[in-house]
């Protein structure tokens, strides 16, 4: 097609001195464990302050327990994310900006049926501005009138585009579909909710929910630990309540059960996804688990993604991941399929389930995947800001930087049997799920296959 | 902070080598976190296609990863993975990158997989039909079953330019990627995946010396081919506005995409930095302009973006590259008045420029948002191969706070001025479904 003379794709993939033997691996090098401090203030905050990573920056995660179960809750709390960092007595929104821009720094607040969650940057230099502003929105946010009425009518719009997504309604479809309507499924405001949020409404969220007794705040970068905890600890030394944060309610166990397939009109896509119980990060049995899941669907080189991706080109990409909660743990399984194949990769997953369960993968397998483990370990937390999101996902679950330090020597002990035994979680009757797709091209092939429920 | 220079070595097969270690030489400092970045960047992209090809430099980036000589299907990723590693590959307009991040014991095993691929690809009628069938997935997750698709980087540079090269979908037609053979992978190889038409970068966790000793052990006897000479993909400006028009089936809202063109990244680099610096105070952060204007102000818009570069990152293609702004707007907001008051927020940067707070706001954001992207090794690795591959000089990817930093309020405001109506392109998007979406 470009060159002239080219030679034939069998002459490309063949040299005269043939196939080579891959090299081994050099003795690994010891991970050095960030020097960390973690402590709780008198507030009731934990803090978690590392030194950590090659540049001059800091990275900052704050993590407020955020539940509640008034249905105009998830409304209320949107707005309050939207606007919580839009003026104080002390700065507008233009001046939080600028303050931060000159160090900089970026904060933004989002917020979900579990936490509000507040993340920035700034130059190790700034951090003290950053923690000053972030202090500003904690203990002086004022939500003006003028402010949360314009967030509160671009929010309207955001939840269309937001709801126009396939993997945000196959979100919300497979939330109601597994919890009801438990608070945690409420994961997308309604819009005649959100319609109806005043300021004082805002306010007054505020003042009862945004609190550091439960929360945690994550400082890592080219700090030292011991003088940014003090530096923490003096700034926000006004952010101050007995009351502590809310946590979200105890999730029911997900029940296995039929798939429900979703009418999504005009879908040339559909949209896959399960779930099953299974157990918190804390669990002795989550290593084999965590390992049992990558030979699942957890990575590239799994049974599911070689299957449907690799050997039938029905996916872009097919994945298996944990979702953590307090105190809990399930799996969830997604795939986007064309609609002429959803049918068959529906049998395919479940092949796949049923496979993991009954013929439980062998030392080969298992030792891919514990490598992987292991170096994902390494690779993701060796920038600031892997770190800091993974220390800010363990605190959420009362662990710390010593459960890190430890899991490589967990998940190395693993046993080959105990991850058969970890492999019974993906019998093919603990999952449920749902199906987003065109109905009208997917209803035939679903109820020849069974275990659907169609609209 | 300065970064430390890399180094640079070329092999006799024209294989160009950029190292950059944690650690200074002579350092007795730990070398950081024990993982290294491997990247291989190919001086071919989607505008190098040639006319019913679209979308074949993609589509041959994925048969990359469907075995070598020494490797069978699959082995790749499972080498990769199986000594803890991640990897992947992208294509860009002029280049095609591949990728690892691994533990550091795995370093030869990464350079013996990246030159075993570059030596001996596996290019087979199987895994061409299976891969047409995951690239086509592909496209529909991210294209024809999804609001705003393809939007703008597909869909505007058929408005702004008239040479196939950079007008066409880099994604590809359905059916020419159906049409493709194993032979045009064949030809596309030999043609383009010489190692003299390629740079290789390796960081993080390295001792110089031995990395380059590695790296001649694997891709020392890779053989030379010779090197296409590159073409100039550089076309007239545009002499008037040309505005087109395309619904969306899922859409909800209207949007608009703007695209001007900008100086030649590399022959001018200087203005196109005061075209970047121009985008960051259009739309950086709640205090700048646009966001200012057409978000809080006005209430025109649902959000607003504006910068250099059709992928959404400046300095990531050679000449002709794009400006682009892009904004949702509401039903009742009419396009032309989002095109104004863009206009007017340009006019008003043309006049008078930025003011010195603007300009020190943005090149201080601009410095630390390096500093947080190249704390991650694989951006470090990306950058600076794409930066040695399309400027020569790996070395400026530490220079660009300094010279972003000597951008004066007089460029930005003669950026400003060079964004006419009469050059660009307007491409409005239409929703023509259920205002839910589409969800029953």
């Amino acid at each position: 097609m470009t060159s002239a003379t080219h030679r034939s794709a069998e002459r490309i993939g063949r040299t005269e001195q043939g196939p080579r033997p891959l090299p081994g691996l050099a003795e690994p090098r010891q991970g050095w464990q960030p020097e960390t401090v973690d402590t709780v203030l008198d507030n009731g905050l934990r803090v978690i302050a590392a030194r950590h990573g090659s540049v001059p920056m800091v990275e900052l995660r704050l993590r407020i327990p955020f539940a509640g179960d008034d249905p105009k809750h998830p409304a209320r709390a949107e707005v309050l994310a939207e606007t919580l960092l839009t003026g104080t007595d002390r700065r507008d929104r233009i001046r939080m900006d600028t303050d931060l821009a000159a160090v900089g720094g970026t904060l933004q607040a989002t917020v979900d049926p579990e936490r509000l969650s507040i993340t920035g940057d700034a130059l190790a230099s700034g951090t003290d501005t950053l923690l000053d502003v972030l202090n500003d929105a904690l203990t002086g946010a004022s939500y003006p009138e003028h402010e949360v009425s314009g967030e509160r009518d671009r929010l309207v719009e955001r939840i269309a585009v937001a709801r126009s997504q396939p993997r945000v309604i196959a979100r919300e479809e497979l939330q109601s579909h597994r919890y009801g309507d438990h608070p945690f499924a409420r994961e997308v405001p309604q819009s005649a909710d959100v319609a109806q949020v005043t300021a004082a409404d805002v306010r007054e969220l505020h003042r009862s929910a945004v609190l550091p007794r439960g929360s945690t705040l994550v400082l890592v970068g080219d700090i030292d630990p011991q003088r940014t905890v003090e530096t923490v600890s003096r700034v926000l030394s006004g952010w101050n309540s007995e009351n502590s944060a809310r946590e979200v309610p105890a999730l029911p166990p997900v029940e296995g059960g039929n798939v429900r397939l979703v009418h999504r009109e005009g879908a040339v896509q559909s949209q896959l996804r399960f779930s099953a119980q299974a157990v918190p990060r804390t669990d002795e049995r989550y290593p084999a688990l965590q390992i049992a899941n990558l030979i699942f669907g957890g990575y590239f080189s799994s049974r599911l993604v070689e299957n449907i991706r690799e050997d039938k080109g029905y996916t872009y990409g097919a994945h298996s991941a944990f979702e953590f909660t307090p105190g809990n743990g399930t799996i969830l399984v997604d795939a986007d399929t064309a609609s002429e194949v959803t049918a068959a990769a529906l049998m395919e997953i479940r092949y796949e389930f049923g496979r993991l369960a009954l013929n439980p993968p062998k030392e080969p397998e298992v030792e891919s995947a514990r490598q992987y483990a292991i170096g994902g370990l390494l690779t993701s937390t060796s920038s600031q800001s892997g770190l800091a999101s993974m220390l800010i996902g363990l605190a959420a679950v009362g662990l710390g930087q010593e459960w890190l330090a430890g899991h490589p020597e967990r998940l190395r002990s693993v046993t080959v049997d105990q991850i058969a035994e970890a492999a019974r979680w993906y019998m093919p009757t603990a999952f449920t799920g749902v199906i987003v797709g065109d109905a009208n091209q997917l209803s035939d092939q679903l109820r020849g296959l069974g275990g659907v429920t169609l609209p | 902070m300065v970064e430390p220079q890399p180094h640079r070595v070329t092999l006799p097969n024209g294989l160009r080598v950029v190292l950059a270690p944690n650690a200074e030489p002579g350092s007795t400092e730990p070398g950081g976190p024990p993982v290294v970045g491997i990247s291989v960047h190919y001086d071919v992209g989607f505008r190098s296609e040639p006319q019913g090809r679209t979308g074949f430099a993609h589509l041959f980036e994925h048969l990359m990863f469907q075995g070598s000589e020494s490797l069978e299907k699959l082995a790749h990723f499972r080498h990769v993975q199986g000594s803890g590693g991640i990897f992947n590959g992208s294509t860009h307009q002029d280049y095609t990158d591949y990728f690892q991040v691994l533990p550091s014991n795995a370093l030869e095993r990464g350079l013996f997989l990246e030159a075993d691929r570059m030596r001996a690809p596996r290019l087979t009628e199987e895994n061409l039909r299976n891969q047409v069938d995951v690239v086509k997935e592909e496209i529909r997750l991210n294209v024809l079953n999804r609001p705003y698709g393809g939007f703008p980087w597909i869909l505007l540079p058929p408005v702004l330019y008239s040479s196939f090269a950079n007008a066409h979908n880099g994604y590809g037609d359905f059916t020419d990627l159906e049409r493709a053979t194993v032979d045009d992978c064949a030809a596309f190889f030999d043609t383009f995946y010489a190692p003299g038409n390629a740079v290789l970068t390796i960081t993080g966790d390295i001792d110089v010396e031995h990395a380059t000793e590695l790296v001649d052990k694997h891709f020392g006897d890779v053989p030379a081919r010779s090197v296409p000479e590159r073409p100039s993909f550089t076309e007239p400006l545009l002499e008037s506005e040309q505005r087109d028009k395309q619904q969306d089936p899922h859409a909800p809202l209207p949007a608009v995409a703007l695209g001007y063109r900008l100086p030649d990244p590399v022959a001018e680099l200087d203005s196109y930095l005061a075209n970047v610096v121009l985008g960051e105070v259009l739309s950086d952060g709640d205090a700048s302009r646009l966001q200012q204007r057409l978000v809080y102000r006005d209430s025109l818009v649902v959000d607003v973006q504006a910068g250099a570069g059709l992928m959404g990152a400046p300095l990531d293609a050679r000449d002709p590259d794009t400006f682009t702004v892009t904004a949702v707007h509401s039903p009742e907001v009419s396009t032309d008045r989002v095109v104004e008051a863009i206009d007017s927020e340009l006019d008003r940067l043309a006049t008078e420029g930025p003011t010195s707070e603007e300009l020190s706001r943005v090149t201080a954001r601009w410095s630390a948002g390096l500093y947080r992207d190249h704390d991650r090794l694989i951006s470090r690795t990306l950058d600076l191969g794409s930066t040695e591959l399309l400027h020569g000089r790996a070395e400026l990817v530490g220079e660009l706070p300094g010279r972003v930093g000597a951008i004066t309020t007089e460029d930005v405001a003669s950026a400003a001025k060079a964004l006419r109506p009469e050059t660009r392109a307007v491409l409005e998007i239409e929703p023509t479904g259920d205002s839910d979406g589409g969800a029953a």
